[in-house]
Formats: C-alpha cells, sequence, structure tokens
C-alpha cells in the first residue's frame, strides 16, 4: 500500500448511536486506491449500517464521510454493491443479462429500449466474470453461486469507483465463496477499485484483505489483520476474555458474549482452503 | 343472431372498451406479480366497490366513487411498503372490514339491486360512449405512467436492495405501483366485476412469466392473453347467454393452465 494512492472514502468521527445504545464512536479510516477492507464483527454491532452510511442511505449520528470526494448521496452512481445471495422466484421474469443490465441503467426513467453501446458493456460484464453461460436463463433457475457471479457482473459493469459487498458469500459453497472472493480481488487489483467486505467469517477473505475493521460493542479495532485478529486486541474489544486460535491455517475466535461454545466464523466450514 | 349482433354499437363499444382493459390490465399485472402482491390486488378491488357503493348512496357517479376507493386503499398499501406476512394480514384486515362498510352501503341504497350484481360481476354490455371515454382516459394515464418509469419500477419490483442502493427511490415507486394498480383495477371493475378483477390483473402476467423470463416479451404477452381473454369471452356471451365475466375467467384460466403445463422458455 503506497501513500500516493488516492483515499475513496474519507470517514471522520463517525458515531452510531441508536437511542441509548452505542454502536460505535469517533470512527475514522481513509479506504485507499486497491485496498480491501474486511469488515468483522457479531450480529447488530452495525456492519450493514455502515455500508448504508457509506452509500448515503443512513446518517450517522456524529461525523461525516465521503466517498470520491463527494457526499455518498451523490456518489452512488459510482458505487458498487453486491449484496447477499437470495433465491428468486423461479417465475422471476428476468434473465442473466436483464439483471445485469439492471445494475447499469436500471435507476434511470423510461423505457431504456436497446442500444448497442449497452449490450456490449452487459455482454463483457458477462465475461469477465465466468457468467456469459448464463445470458439468457432466468435468474430464478440459476444457483446461489451462479446467482452471485451475476451480482458482481450487475455491480461492476457501471465502472465503480469502490465496490461495497455485504456478505455476499452468505449460503454459498466454498468453490462459489472463492470464486466471489477471487472476482472482487481481481478487480481492486486490475482497476484500482477498493472493496469493503462485511462478513461474518474472516476465514474466506483472510489471503486478500489488507485492512481489517472489527466493529465489537461499543468499540472497533482496525488495522492488518495479524494485528487485530489477536487474543488481546479481541479481548480488549470484547472487554472480555476471548480466545483467537489458529486451527490448521483457519482463525477460530472462542469465547465471545454472544457465542454459542465456538464462534459462528465457523460453522459447517472446517477443513477449507 | 350473431352476425347482426357484432353490428350492434354496444357490441363495439364492449368490444372495445375490452380491449382498452386488458392492455392497462396486462401491463400492470407484471409488476404486481413480480411484487407478490396479488392479494393487494383484491384488496383495491373490494376498497373499489366500497367507493362505488358508497358513490351510489350520496347519488354521485359509482365509477368516481369507485377510483376513489381503490386509490385511497392503493396509496395506503404503497405507503406502507410492508413485505410478507405481516403485508397479507394487514391487506387481510383492511379488505374485510371495506367490504362490511361495502355491504352498509349496499342495503342503505335504495335504487336498483342490478347496480350492485354490476358492481360485483361486471356489465361489459352496458358500458356507455362516456364509459369508454373516460376507460380510455385512465388507460392512457397508466400506460403513460408505465413507460416513463418502466426501468425503475421493473429494478424496485425485482430487486429492492440493490434498487435502493442503486439511488432508485424504492418507496415512491411502491406508491406509484399501487397508484397504477388502483386505476386498473377501477377500470377491470367495470368489465369483469369486483369478484374477477384477478382474473385479468393476475392470471394472464402469471401465465406470460411461465412462458418467458423477457420482462419485455413477458408484459407483452401478458397483454395479448388478456386481449384474448376479453375479446374472446364478449364474442362468446354473444353467443351464448352465459355471464361474461365467466367466459373471460375460463379463457385466463386455460391460458395459465397452459403456460403451467408447459416447461419454460420462449
Amino acid at each position: 500500500m503506497s501513500g500516493e494512492r488516492r483515499a475513496v472514502v474519507e470517514a471522520r468521527g463517525l458515531r452510531l448511536q441508536f437511542g441509548e445504545r452505542l454502536l460505535w464512536d469517533d470512527l475514522g479510516f481513509d479506504l485507499r486506491e486497491g485496498e480491501f477492507l474486511a469488515v468483522l464483527g457479531p450480529n447488530g454491532t452495525g456492519k450493514t449500517s455502515l455500508v448504508r452510511i457509506l452509500l448515503g442511505l443512513l446518517t450517522p449520528s456524529a461525523g461525516s464521510v465521503l466517498v470520491s470526494g463527494r457526499e455518498p448521496r451523490l456518489a452512488r452512481a459510482r458505487v458498487g454493491c453486491v449484496p447477499q445471495q437470495h433465491a428468486f422466484d423461479p417465475d422471476t421474469p428476468l434473465r442473466g443479462c436483464d439483471l445485469v443490465r439492471l445494475g447499469l441503467d436500471g435507476h434511470r426513467w423510461g423505457l431504456g429500449l436497446r442500444s448497442r453501446g449497452a449490450d456490449e458493456r452487459v455482454r463483457r460484464a458477462l465475461v469477465d466474470v465466468g457468467a456469459a453461460g448464463y445470458r439468457d436463463v432466468p435468474v430464478g433457475r440459476l444457483s446461489g453461486g451462479e446467482q452471485q457471479r451475476l451480482r458482481i457482473a450487475q455491480a461492476l459493469v457501471s465502472d465503480p469507483a469502490l465496490l461495497l459487498a455485504d456478505e455476499p458469500l452468505l449460503s454459498l459453497d466454498l468453490a462459489s465463496q472463492r470464486t466471489v472472493v477471487d472476482l472482487l480481488d481481481r478487480r481492486r487489483r486490475e482497476a484500482g477499485t477498493p472493496v469493503v467486505f462485511v462478513t461474518h467469517d474472516v476465514n474466506p477473505i483472510l489471503r486478500v484483505a489488507d485492512r481489517v475493521l472489527y466493529l465489537g460493542p461499543g468499540r472497533w479495532a482496525m488495522g492488518a489483520p495479524a494485528d487485530v485478529l489477536t487474543t488481546e486486541s479481541l479481548s480488549r474489544l470484547y472487554d472480555t476474555p476471548v480466545d483467537v486460535l489458529q486451527v490448521r491455517g483457519r482463525i477460530v475466535v472462542v469465547g465471545t458474549p454472544d457465542d454459542e461454545g465456538v464462534h459462528h466464523h465457523d460453522h459447517a466450514h472446517a477443513g477449507s482452503h | 343472431m350473431f352476425t347482426e349482433l357484432l353490428g350492434q354499437h354496444f357490441v363495439h363499444t364492449a368490444l372495445l372498451a375490452g380491449a382498452v382493459v386488458a392492455v392497462v390490465s396486462g401491463a400492470i399485472g407484471t409488476f404486481v406479480v413480480t411484487r407478490g402482491a396479488s392479494f393487494a390486488v383484491h384488496a383495491v378491488s373490494e376498497l373499489g366497490f366500497t367507493g362505488a357503493a358508497g358513490a351510489l348512496v350520496l347519488g354521485v357517479d359509482p365509477v368516481a366513487g369507485m377510483i376513489a376507493g381503490s386509490l385511497l386503499v392503493g396509496g395506503v398499501l404503497g405507503l406502507l411498503s410492508l413485505r410478507g406476512r405481516e403485508r397479507d394480514s394487514a391487506i387481510g384486515a383492511v379488505l374485510a372490514f371495506g367490504l362490511g362498510v361495502g355491504v352498509l352501503f349496499l342495503s342503505l341504497y335504495q335504487g336498483y339491486a342490478t347496480e350492485a350484481t354490476n358492481l360485483l360481476f361486471g356489465s361489459i354490455v352496458g358500458v356507455s360512449d362516456r364509459q369508454l371515454a373516460v376507460l380510455a382516459v385512465v388507460a392512457v394515464i397508466v400506460v403513460a405512467g408505465i413507460a416513463a418509469a418502466y426501468r425503475p419500477l421493473l429494478f424496485s419490483s425485482i430487486d429492492p436492495e440493490v434498487a435502493e442502493a442503486r439511488g432508485v427511490p424504492v418507496r415512491a415507486l411502491s406508491v406509484l405501483t399501487f397508484l397504477l394498480l388502483a386505476l386498473t383495477t377501477a377500470e377491470a371493475i367495470q368489465v369483469v366485476g369486483v369478484l374477477l378483477v384477478l382474473t385479468l390483473v393476475i392470471t394472464p402476467a402469471a401465465a406470460a412469466q411461465r412462458l418467458t423470463a423477457n420482462p419485455a416479451t413477458a408484459i407483452l404477452l401478458s397483454i395479448v392473453i388478456a386481449l384474448v381473454a376479453t375479446e374472446g369471452g364478449i364474442l362468446l356471451s354473444l353467443q351464448q347467454p352465459w355471464p361474461t365475466s365467466f367466459f373471460i375467467s375460463a379463457i385466463s384460466f386455460a391460458a395459465y393452465l397452459g403456460a403451467r403445463m408447459r416447461p419454460w422458455s420462449l
């Protein structure tokens, strides 16, 4: 990470508070071109709220954030979003190419009649993520992994300056998880588009994350994965002794307050990479 | 006898009115079905009935009352933007009460009972030239609304989370969908009646979506199915004096069954 890279996200003094409940305070960071930031933490610590703040859909209780030097609301057109996989109804009248096309001009008024340029951009986006084969397949007939490839194409087709992925690996098999991470990783390396990746399981992204933002109850910690994901750092964050274990190259957090034995980082995914 | 009827002015008016209603119903249906809002159609329609019954009591034009009732409940449903079970139960509650009020209005109304029957089951052959003009104007409004907002309507109906992230005004479009639906419903009531609105607004769109995954083709197919059902239903009822609504719903349902039995792709 060289110092000259342009900051795409500039967050200063962010506070998130719901009524009496303070989720985090004085959260500040720069996200520079080409960076991969993993946002971790247990449920209810405002991971998705951070994404919504970056999209200008939620106003922080205090502090400010700029995306590409502008108010998030005004920068939305330059942000690509990869959501959590969810099942489409099998009869949903939408093909693979239609889903990607919505990412290009679905927010514009009017019928959006066919145009050569748009068709070509959609085609290229599909090819880039290896989804050219599902161009004409109804989205409701695709597997979760195939749908997430389309989601990435949908996010990339508008050539975004920032990528936000909110739990994109949820309910995917390991091979599809790997594909999704690799595609986002490739984009930030080739085009310099920084990635904010919200996940409750750190392991699938450990090999690509430059930095980790760990949101805890009322606190946060940020830094290189090796510095944040330690017994000392997370015990301080949770304000209770927790253990960070390395098991066969995977990280397991044990003893967090919302824990049921083993932290949900690891459910049913033992023995991956 | 049949050819004689075909020369009659009231038959031409009925066929034109049926065509107008089929086009708007088939078009809006696609957005309603993808939102999973079929039940809402029924609520909007029954509140249209309540509005019309109220208008009869007050001695004003029942069509105006119908449009007012549909728009009111459509606007409220759109604003609430409820999803899943919460929406289902809220609609059920509103629908039941609205229908109860409609029953009260009907009992207060001292006029002809046929007015009530026409509202519930449709009276396509009784459409006047003036009514046809109103139908056409409302239809132009609905079609223009759909065309102007086509892309964000589709985006927010099928993929609301990402649409919101892209800056699509999801809530406003939900209101717009339900207002357009309300206008469409008020139109369809005049042809097939309150109880059979679903046969024009939901069935053709559901059938079309079994046949194609291309959204534009789905809308066009839905319109075609609705057109065949209404025009076919009117023509059949000229030959065989059974209710037009029966024939329309039978053709519409046949198209749906056919679409279900056929594997997708077109």
